[in-house]
């Protein structure tokens, strides 16, 4: 059982200039008084989003789809956890995986197996499952006699290869991903896909930002079109698909 | 309950201690990174250390003119223990500014990061701290069961070490010239606790202030003196469980106040 309900959510982002972020300016501006504020306001607030509700269940396939700057990374942030929300309420029911940046944390100088443990530590994921896993993650990944020589050696293909391989391996119960992974070359894809297609299969919820019409058609059942921050429509992905893609010239 | 500071700040800190085993790959990982490829790894840790030492020691035990064999144990360890104290305080600055990365993208505690870094610093120490019985060897002084103090000392040394790194990561997270302040903060620090200058060598009416007053001097008392064969005094003591035990839970509540926007400041 997943759930997922948002509450009239924003997110008001302060962004510091270079004085903000001082501490003497910030004490100088008390000594002044506020005087500074009236003219010029130390923090300026973004608002990335506004008064977003809406509820997910077991099932649902939620596609994001919106300009650039829409609001879509943040949204997979506060889902994910990383932010909280600056006003409303975010209720996230069940453990929640992302595919965003699968190469966070690969160390460049060390070993493929050494990057497949810090990288699903990160993850989250026990040793003793990693350990279990290991073989699995290195066959699936191709890199044979690889494994153990410096991630810096690999082609930018066994890279890829590797952080996918490492990343699907959490079944979470509510996933998260920004555009669908595909990586590798053809005999790659083909394995990788199946791989997703299995993952998004046995996850409860999935929740993907993207720019392809193609793939929201495909995956999703439901989308979210968000414009400045807020909902611009929320309804079933043909519909939005429609509305969306045949606006754009 | 779960929305008031303490707790928030509680509970992140009690998720990051049930991920001790990504802690400790991390920490073991960051030191790796830094000798990778070289043949004596963590080991120049060591070696560096053990030079500046002696040549320390040697040089400022003839300035203010004591044997050697009292000095030189004593700035040993005395400066291996600061480059652990100061270290701690330094890295914590920029705690959670070099974990950004991290903290935008996945949803671990923020209090790993600090951990982390903490747990990298006791391994470094571990690394220096060999030389200590190597000094005692050479200058034929003895280690007695005294020194068995220096471990609670540690752990209660550390405790403190912790809360206030937690405390100016939060604060260096917003303000960015915080870490510079800090930095000359510790320089000074340094010169004025007793590391290369012995206590002894100062009037009694100047100590109060020098010694007393300083919080630094407690901590470090706490792990040096059952070292070097003698008690730390109740009031070092008393001074650092005191910090310990107000410093958890101030910094418990002011980083609770604050972990929710530090993800928004990085």
């Amino acid at each position: 059982m997943a759930r997922i309900e948002f509450n009239n959510v924003s997110v008001d982002f302060p962004i510091y200039n270079a004085n903000g972020r001082s501490l003497k300016n910030h004490l100088l501006k008390v000594a002044t008084g506020g005087q500074l504020n009236t003219d010029q306001q130390g923090r300026v607030m973004v608002r990335a989003l506004e008064g977003l509700t809406f509820t997910l269940q077991d099932g649902d396939r939620l596609g994001i789809v919106g300009h650039n700057g829409a609001g879509k990374s943040t949204l997979l942030r506060l889902l994910s956890g990383v932010y909280f929300p600056s006003s409303g309420t975010v209720k996230v029911d069940g453990e929640v995986g992302s595919l965003i940046d699968i190469s966070l944390g690969i160390d460049h100088e060390a070993t493929g197996r050494e990057n497949i443990y810090i990288r699903g530590s990160l993850l989250g994921l026990k040793k003793a499952v990693i350990n279990r896993h290991i073989d699995e993650i290195i066959e699936f990944s191709e890199l044979g006699g690889f494994a153990d020589m410096p991630v810096r050696t690999y082609s930018s293909g066994m890279h890829l290869r590797l952080a996918f391989a490492v990343s699907t391996i959490v079944h979470p119960e509510i996933l998260l991903m920004d555009e669908w992974l595909s990586v590798g070359d053809e005999g790659f894809k083909e394995k990788a896909k199946l791989r997703m297609n299995d993952l998004v299969y046995k996850t409860n919820i999935l929740i993907i930002a993207t720019h392809s019409k193609e793939q929201l058609l495909q995956t999703c059942n439901r989308a979210i079109w968000l414009e400045h921050g807020k909902v611009r429509m929320d309804d079933d992905a043909a519909t939005v698909a429609a509305a969306y893609f045949d606006k754009k010239p | 309950m779960q929305n008031n500071p303490f707790s928030i700040g509680y509970l992140d800190v009690a998720a990051a201690f049930k991920r001790h085993a990504l802690i400790a790959l991390l920490a073991w990982q960051d030191i790796q990174q830094r000798y990778r490829r070289s043949a004596l790894g963590p080991f120049w840790l060591t070696i560096s250390m053990s030079v500046m030492i002696g040549a320390i020691g040697l040089v400022f035990s003839q300035v203010f003119k004591v044997p050697t064999h009292d000095f030189l144990p004593f700035i040993a360890i005395g400066i291996i223990l600061w480059t652990f104290i100061s270290n701690v305080i330094l890295e914590g600055c920029s705690g959670f500014i070099v974990a950004e990365n991290i903290i935008k993208q996945l949803p671990i505690p923020l209090f790993v990061h600090i951990l982390r870094m903490v747990w990298r610093n006791v391994l470094i120490l571990g690394h220096n701290i060999v030389i200590f019985p190597l000094v005692l060897i050479a200058v034929g002084k003895p280690l007695g069961l005294i020194a068995l103090l220096s471990i609670p000392g540690f752990i209660l040394a550390t405790i403190n070490l912790t809360w206030v790194a937690l405390i100016l990561a939060t604060i260096c997270a917003r303000y960015r010239d915080m870490p510079q302040m800090v930095g000359s903060l510790i320089q000074v620090t340094f010169y004025l606790t007793p590391i290369i200058w012995m206590p002894k060598t100062i009037s009694a009416h100047v100590s109060a202030y020098l010694l007393d007053l300083n919080p630094v001097y407690h901590l470090l008392e706490i792990m040096r003196a059952p070292l070097l064969g003698t008690m730390p005094t109740t009031t070092n003591w008393l001074v650092s469980l005191a910090m310990a035990v107000v410093g958890t839970i101030f910094s418990l509540a002011f980083y609770g106040n604050y972990r929710r926007r530090i993800a928004y400041w990085l």
